[in-house]
C-alpha cells in the first residue's frame, strides 16, 4: 500500500503529473513530501493508464521534478468530524489553525458527499425570522432553503449576512440547537476578521465553525473549502440534530478557482472560459441543503457571491439562481441613496416562501400583501421612467401617488438599522400602512375578503 | 444456488474489458473490447452502471451513470449484451425513479437518505403479485402491440400488457386469470421460425429507440390544461410539442406543475432533469394529496416521476429524458393520452455539453456540441398523436422547459428548440418581477396548433370562440402599441377611445391572463368559464365603446367600479356556478343605462 514514488514527470501550475503509477484511484488523496520536510496534500484528478494527474492543494511552490516523494493514501478526501468543532477555526481543507490542537474523532466522512435522495427529503415549510422587513415580508427565508445573496463589489453584503446571523431565529417557541458553519473562499483578511468580530460580539462564536481560505491562500484549496464546510454542516445537522446555517462567501472566488484549474488541465472551456461542468459543480454544493425525514436537524445555506460588473446574467449568478431556491439581489442605486439594506426587491425571490407563510405560519394576508407590494413597486418603476421623460409635473394623478408611495416604501419598509429587529407583525402592518397610500382600485392582487379586513386608508390618515 | 449458477454462466458469456483511464464521468477501456455501441456495461468492482458511447480499434469510451471516485485503471468492465433499457410493466405509476429507472424508494431502503453507488435494485417490484386478467387464449394469433393481459395498476389506470414489437405468432399457451409477478410467464407464442417466445407482464425497451407505431394522426384535439392563457390564447394539441423558456424565477417549474396537475391527459410523466431536489419532493408530496378533478382519484395514481436532480451524476441526467419519453410511449401504446413534462431540457443540453467537453469534441456554438440540434429534434419528434400497432389511438405531448442562460432567448438551446416545437410559451422577466403569473408573455408566445384546433373549439366550446380569442389578442396588441406612446408622453393626452382600450386591456391582463395557482377556484378553470369570461369582457368593451362614441369621457365611465368587478370574476364566480355570468351582463347593461341617464 505505502509505495512512495520519487520525483515527478511534469509540473504545471497547481497540477503535477506522475508516471509509472500502479493502483491509483480516481479522486484519491495523495500525500506529497517536498525536500523531505514540507508536506502537501493533493488529489488525483485524471488517470490514464499509469499516468496520474494530481492537483496539489497547497500549490506547487518549491516542488521540482526530483525533490518529491508521493504516497497514495487509497482514500478519497476525508475529514474527521466531531461536535468539538464548534467554536474552532480551520483552514480551507479542514486543518485546525487556531492552535487548539487537532480534532480527536473516529467519525470520518468523504467531503464529496452523496446526493440526497428526493424520497428522503422533507419539503421545507418553517420560516426563519430574520427581523429584516424586505426578507421576512417579501422573500421569506425558510429552514432548509438555499437562498444566495447576489451582490457587487462595494455593496454591504457582509453586513447583511452578519445581521442575518445575529437576528435569525427559529421562533420564540424553539429551544432547538442552532449553529453556524462559515466558509470563506478567497475573501480578504478584513472580511474574515469582520465576521469573526461579529460572531464574538453577538456571543455566537462558540456555535460557529469557521473554515478560512483567504485571498492569498492557495487557489486549489478553495475548491475543497465549501465541500469541507458542507460535510461538517451535514454531520452536525443530520447526525447531531442541529439547525445549521451555512454561509459561503465568496462563490465567485470558488468559480474563478475552478476556471483556473480547468484551464491548466487543458480542458475545453464553455461560457466565458468556465468549464462545462460549472453547473454540476455548483449543484453538488447548493443541493447539500435541506431537511431529511426522521432527522430533526436542517441545513440552510446562504451563499454570497459578487456579480462581476453587477451583471446578473454572468454565468456565476445565472447558474447559481437556476439551482438555488431564489435569490436576494442587492441594488447599487439604493445603496447610493444610503438605504440599508439595499435589497432590490423586484429581482429578488424566495421560491419556498409560498408554502411557509400564511395562515398557521405567519398571517393569512401575507401572500396577497407581498404580491401587491411587488406589483405596486413594479408600477413605481414605470412611473419613474415616465417622469424622467416628461417630468414629474406632467404625470397623471395616479402616477404621482405611485411616486410618493415608492419613496415611502424605500424609506420606511426597506430602510432599517443594522441593529433593528422587526417582528413579523410589524413588517406586515407596515406593508398595509404603505398600501393604504394607494386607492383601493389599484390593489388588484389582493383577495376581496382580505382587502376588506386589512385595507383601512381612512384610519391611517388620522 | 440456482441463481448463482445462472450468473456464473452469463458472466462467462459476456465480453470484458479493463479500465485504462478515468476523467469525471468518462471512462476509457483499452483496446478493441467487442462491446457494442449504446450497450449497458458494469464498471469497476462496485459494478457502476455505464454505457458505451464510442468505439475504436485502440480504445472504447464509456459514460458512467454514477460517481467515478475510486475507480482504478485495471478495474474490470463487464458488458451486459443489452442496450441501455428500461423495464416496462405495472408498477411504473405512482412511483419515483432516478434517470435510469431505478426506484428511489428502494435505493433509500438500501443506502439510506443519501444515494450510494453501485446499488443493485430492480426497476419494478418483482415480488408483488398483480391481479391479472388475461385477454388472449391458446390459439389466438398475436402480433407486436397485441394486448395480452390487463392489470388494475392504480385506482385510476388499467395497465395493458402487450406483445413486444416485432414478435408475432400463435399463442401456444396462456395462464388463467390470477395473481402473477411481472416476471412470471403468462403466455407463450410460437414465432414464424418455430421457436417459442415467452411473454411476461413486463418487457424491456432500449431508451434511445422510439417505440414503433402504425401511423400518425394530424393534431385535432387540444390538451386542456385549465390555464386560461394556454387553453384560450396558445393551445397545445394532444400529441403536440411546446417549449416553456424563461430565465430563473419566471415560473417555468410552476407552469409545468400546473399542467401536470390539471391537464386532461390520462398519464403524466414528470421528468425533473438536473433541477432541485426540494422541487421533486414537493411534487411527490403535493400530488399524493391532490385529486384528479376528472377521476376523483389521487393525482399520483396517474403520474410517474423521473428525478435526476442537479447533484446526481451528469450522465444519468442525459439519460433521464430518454427514460421519461420511453415510459410515455409505452402508455401511449396502451391507448392513453400521455403528457410528459421535461424540466429542464437546458440541463439535459448542458449534460451533453459537459460530456462532449470531457470527450474533447470540437465545440460548436457556446461550447455545445454540434449535434445538439439533432438530439433535440430526435427527442421532440417522439411526440405525436398516433395509431398504435394494436389499432388503439394514443398520444404523447411533450412540454419542455428551457432555462436560457441569462434569460436570453437567442442562445442555442432556445433557438434550436424553437425549430422543433410548435408551441412557444415565452416567460417574461418583467411580468415575473411584477408578480404577474403565469408570466407567459402574450406578444412573444405563439401556437401553431390554433388552425388545427379551431374546428374542435367551434364544435365543443362555442361557434364564436376563435373569433373572441382573436379579438382579445387584437386588444392586447393595440395596448402594446399604445403603451409605446404612453411611455413617451403619458396617458392623459390619449383620446378617450384609446384610453378605453388601455382600460379593457388591463381588465384582460388582470382579470383573464393572470391566474392564481393557489386559489382553489382559479387554479384550474373549465373551458366553458374561460369562454364566458372572454364574452363578458368583450361585452363590457362593446357597451363602453358605445358610450364613448356618444361622447362620454372615460373619466365618467371610470366612476363606476364595473371594471374592477369584471376583473375579479375569476375569484367571485365559482367554476360550477356559471349562471352567475348572466348577472354580470345585466350589471353591464345597468352601468350603461346609469351613465346615459346621469349624463344625458
Amino acid at each position: 500500500m505505502s509505495i512512495e514514488y520519487l520525483g515527478l514527470s511534469e509540473i504545471n501550475g497547481p497540477l503535477i503529473a506522475l508516471e509509472g503509477v500502479q493502483d491509483a484511484a480516481y479522486e484519491e488523496i495523495v500525500e506529497i513530501t517536498v525536500d523531505m520536510k514540507e508536506k502537501k496534500l493533493g488529489r488525483v484528478v485524471e488517470i490514464y493508464e499509469d499516468k496520474a494527474v494530481i492537483q496539489v492543494f497547497e500549490g506547487s511552490d518549491n516542488m521540482s521534478l526530483k525533490n518529491t516523494h508521493t504516497r497514495f493514501t487509497g482514500r478519497p478526501m476525508e475529514i474527521g468530524l466531531s461536535e468539538d468543532m464548534l467554536g474552532r477555526t480551520f483552514n480551507g481543507i479542514g486543518q485546525p489553525i487556531d492552535d487548539l490542537g487537532p480534532i480527536d474523532t473516529i467519525d470520518k466522512r468523504n467531503v464529496n458527499g452523496s446526493p440526497l435522495n428526493p424520497v428522503a427529503r422533507e419539503y421545507p415549510r418553517n420560516y426563519i425570522h430574520t427581523g429584516i422587513s424586505a426578507i421576512d415580508g417579501l422573500t421569506t427565508l425558510i429552514r432548509g432553503q438555499k437562498l444566495p445573496i447576489f451582490s457587487g463589489n462595494g455593496l454591504p453584503h457582509d453586513q447583511l449576512a452578519a445581521q442575518l446571523v445575529r437576528q435569525a431565529s427559529l421562533g420564540a417557541d424553539s429551544d432547538e440547537q442552532f449553529a453556524i458553519v462559515f466558509a470563506a473562499m478567497g475573501v480578504k483578511h478584513d472580511v474574515a476578521d469582520y465576521f469573526k468580530r461579529t460572531f464574538e460580539q453577538s456571543g455566537a462564536s462558540d456555535h460557529v465553525v469557521m473554515f478560512l481560505n483567504l485571498a492569498n491562500d492557495p487557489v486549489v484549496e478553495r475548491l475543497i473549502t465549501p465541500k469541507v464546510a458542507l460535510t461538517t454542516a451535514e454531520y452536525l445537522a443530520f447526525e447531531k440534530n442541529m439547525h445549521i446555517l451555512v454561509i459561503l462567501t465568496d462563490m465567485t472566488s470558488f468559480a474563478e478557482a475552478l476556471r483556473e484549474v480547468s484551464s491548466s488541465k487543458g480542458e475545453i472551456p464553455s461560457r466565458k472560459g468556465y468549464p462545462g461542468y460549472l453547473y454540476s459543480e455548483f449543484a453538488t454544493l447548493y443541493e447539500r441543503a435541506g431537511i431529511i425525514h426522521g432527522s430533526s436537524g436542517s441545513v440552510t445555506q446562504i451563499p454570497i457571491l459578487t456579480m462581476p460588473n453587477d451583471d446578473i446574467t454572468h454565468p456565476i449568478p445565472d447558474l447559481t439562481a437556476y439551482i438555488t431556491e431564489g435569490q436576494i439581489v442587492l441594488d447599487r442605486t439604493l445603496n447610493g441613496q444610503s438605504i440599508y439594506p439595499p435589497i432590490g426587491i423586484l429581482p429578488s425571490l424566495s421560491r419556498l416562501m409560498k408554502d411557509g407563510i400564511g395562515e398557521g405560519f405567519t398571517r393569512k394576508d401575507h401572500q396577497d400583501l407581498a404580491n401587491q407590494l411587488f406589483s405596486s413597486y413594479a408600477r413605481v418603476g414605470e412611473a419613474r421612467a415616465l417622469a424622467s421623460v416628461i417630468g414629474e409635473d406632467e404625470l397623471s394623478d395616479i402616477d404621482k401617488i405611485y411616486l410618493t408611495f415608492g419613496k415611502a416604501f424605500e424609506e420606511q419598509y426597506l430602510r432599517q438599522k443594522e441593529t433593528e429587529n422587526r417582528s413579523m407583525e410589524e413588517t406586515l402592518d407596515l406593508g398595509w400602512k404603505l398600501l393604504s397610500m394607494l386607492p383601493k382600485e389599484e390593489l388588484d392582487r389582493v383577495n376581496t375578503t382580505i382587502l376588506e379586513e386589512f385595507y383601512h386608508p381612512s384610519e391611517e390618515k388620522n | 444456488m440456482e441463481n448463482k449458477m445462472m450468473n456464473l454462466i452469463s458472466n462467462t458469456d459476456n465480453t470484458k474489458g479493463i479500465i485504462s483511464g478515468i476523467n469525471g464521468p468518462v471512462v476509457y477501456v483499452k483496446g478493441n473490447t467487442g462491446f457494442k455501441i449504446s450497450e449497458m456495461v458494469y464498471v469497476g468492482k462496485e459494478r457502476l452502471v455505464g454505457e458505451v458511447i464510442n468505439l475504436s480499434q485502440e480504445q472504447t469510451t464509456l459514460q458512467v451513470y454514477e460517481e467515478t471516485t475510486g475507480l482504478k485503471p485495471g478495474d474490470p468492465v463487464t458488458a451486459t449484451g443489452d442496450a441501455i433499457s428500461v423495464t416496462l410493466g405495472p408498477g411504473i405509476l405512482n412511483n419515483i425513479f432516478d434517470g435510469i429507472e431505478r426506484p428511489l424508494g428502494d435505493i433509500a431502503k438500501s443506502t439510506g437518505a443519501f444515494i450510494g453507488r453501485g446499488v443493485q435494485v430492480d426497476a419494478l417490484d418483482t415480488e408483488k403479485k398483480w391481479k391479472v386478467h388475461m385477454t388472449v387464449k391458446k390459439g389466438d394469433y398475436v402480433s407486436g402491440g397485441s394486448i395480452i393481459a390487463e392489470v388494475q395498476e392504480t385506482s385510476s389506470i388499467v395497465h395493458k400488457s402487450m406483445v413486444p414489437p416485432k414478435v408475432e405468432g400463435q399463442v401456444l399457451s396462456a395462464v388463467t386469470d390470477g395473481d402473477y409477478t411481472i416476471n412470471d410467464v403468462i403466455a407463450v407464442v410460437q414465432l414464424a421460425d418455430g421457436t417459442e417466445y415467452p411473454l411476461r407482464l413486463a418487457q424491456k425497451w432500449p431508451i434511445r429507440i422510439p417505440r414503433p407505431v402504425s401511423s400518425r394522426y394530424a393534431a385535432s384535439k387540444p390538451l386542456i390544461t385549465g390555464q386560461r392563457i394556454l387553453d384560450t390564447l396558445f393551445p397545445i394539441a394532444k400529441g403536440g410539442t411546446a417549449a416553456v423558456p424563461g430565465g430563473f424565477g419566471t415560473g417555468k417549474t410552476m407552469t409545468q406543475h400546473q399542467i401536470a396537475k390539471w391537464a386532461d391527459a390520462d398519464i403524466i410523466v414528470y421528468v425533473g432533469c438536473g433541477e432541485r431536489g426540494n422541487e421533486m419532493t414537493q411534487v411527490l408530496e403535493d400530488f399524493s394529496k391532490l385529486t384528479d378533478p376528472r377521476t376523483k382519484k389521487p393525482l399520483m395514481d396517474r403520474t410517474t416521476l423521473i428525478a435526476n436532480t442537479s447533484n446526481m451524476p451528469v450522465a444519468a441526467r442525459e439519460a433521464s429524458i430518454y427514460t421519461g419519453i420511453t415510459l410515455a410511449e409505452y402508455y401511449r401504446d396502451m391507448g392513453y393520452d400521455v403528457a410528459i413534462m421535461a424540466d429542464s431540457t437546458s440541463r439535459w443540453a448542458e449534460a451533453l455539453r459537459e460530456l462532449s467537453g470531457r470527450l474533447e469534441e470540437m465545440p460548436a456554438e457556446e461550447g455545445f456540441p454540434a449535434y445538439l440540434a439533432t438530439r433535440l429534434s430526435q427527442f421532440y419528434e417522439r411526440a405525436g398523436h398516433m395509431k398504435n400497432l394494436n389499432g388503439t389511438e394514443g398520444s404523447v405531448s411533450i412540454i419542455g422547459a428551457v432555462s436560457p442562460q441569462g434569460g436570453d432567448f437567442s442562445e442555442p438551446v432556445t433557438q434550436n428548440t424553437k425549430r422543433f416545437v410548435r408551441c412557444f410559451w415565452g416567460l417574461d422577466k418583467s411580468l415575473a418581477y411584477a408578480r404577474h403569473f403565469p408570466a407567459i408573455h402574450w406578444l412573444t408566445s405563439y401556437s401553431e396548433y390554433l388552425q388545427d384546433l379551431s374546428p374542435w373549439y367551434t364544435k365543443n366550446v362555442a361557434h364564436n370562440f376563435i373569433d373572441y380569442r382573436n379579438q382579445i389578442m387584437t386588444l392586447l396588441n393595440q395596448e402594446s402599441s399604445l403603451m409605446e406612446i404612453v411611455k413617451l408622453i403619458g396617458s392623459d393626452v390619449l383620446p378617450d377611445d384609446q384610453k378605453l382600450i388601455l382600460e379593457i386591456a388591463k381588465v384582460i391582463r388582470v382579470g383573464f391572463l393572470q391566474q392564481n395557482a393557489f386559489h382553489p377556484e382559479d387554479t384550474c378553470v373549465p373551458m366553458e368559464k374561460q369562454y364566458r369570461m372572454m364574452e363578458v369582457i368583450l361585452y363590457l368593451y362593446s357597451r363602453s365603446k358605445a358610450l364613448i362614441a356618444l361622447g362620454m369621457p372615460m373619466r365618467i365611465l371610470k366612476e363606476s367600479d364595473i371594471f374592477e368587478r369584471i376583473s375579479s370574476i375569476k375569484y367571485d364566480v365559482p367554476n360550477d356556478k356559471l349562471a352567475m355570468f348572466d348577472d354580470y351582463h345585466k350589471e353591464i347593461d345597468a352601468f350603461y343605462d346609469s351613465v346615459m341617464e346621469k349624463n344625458a
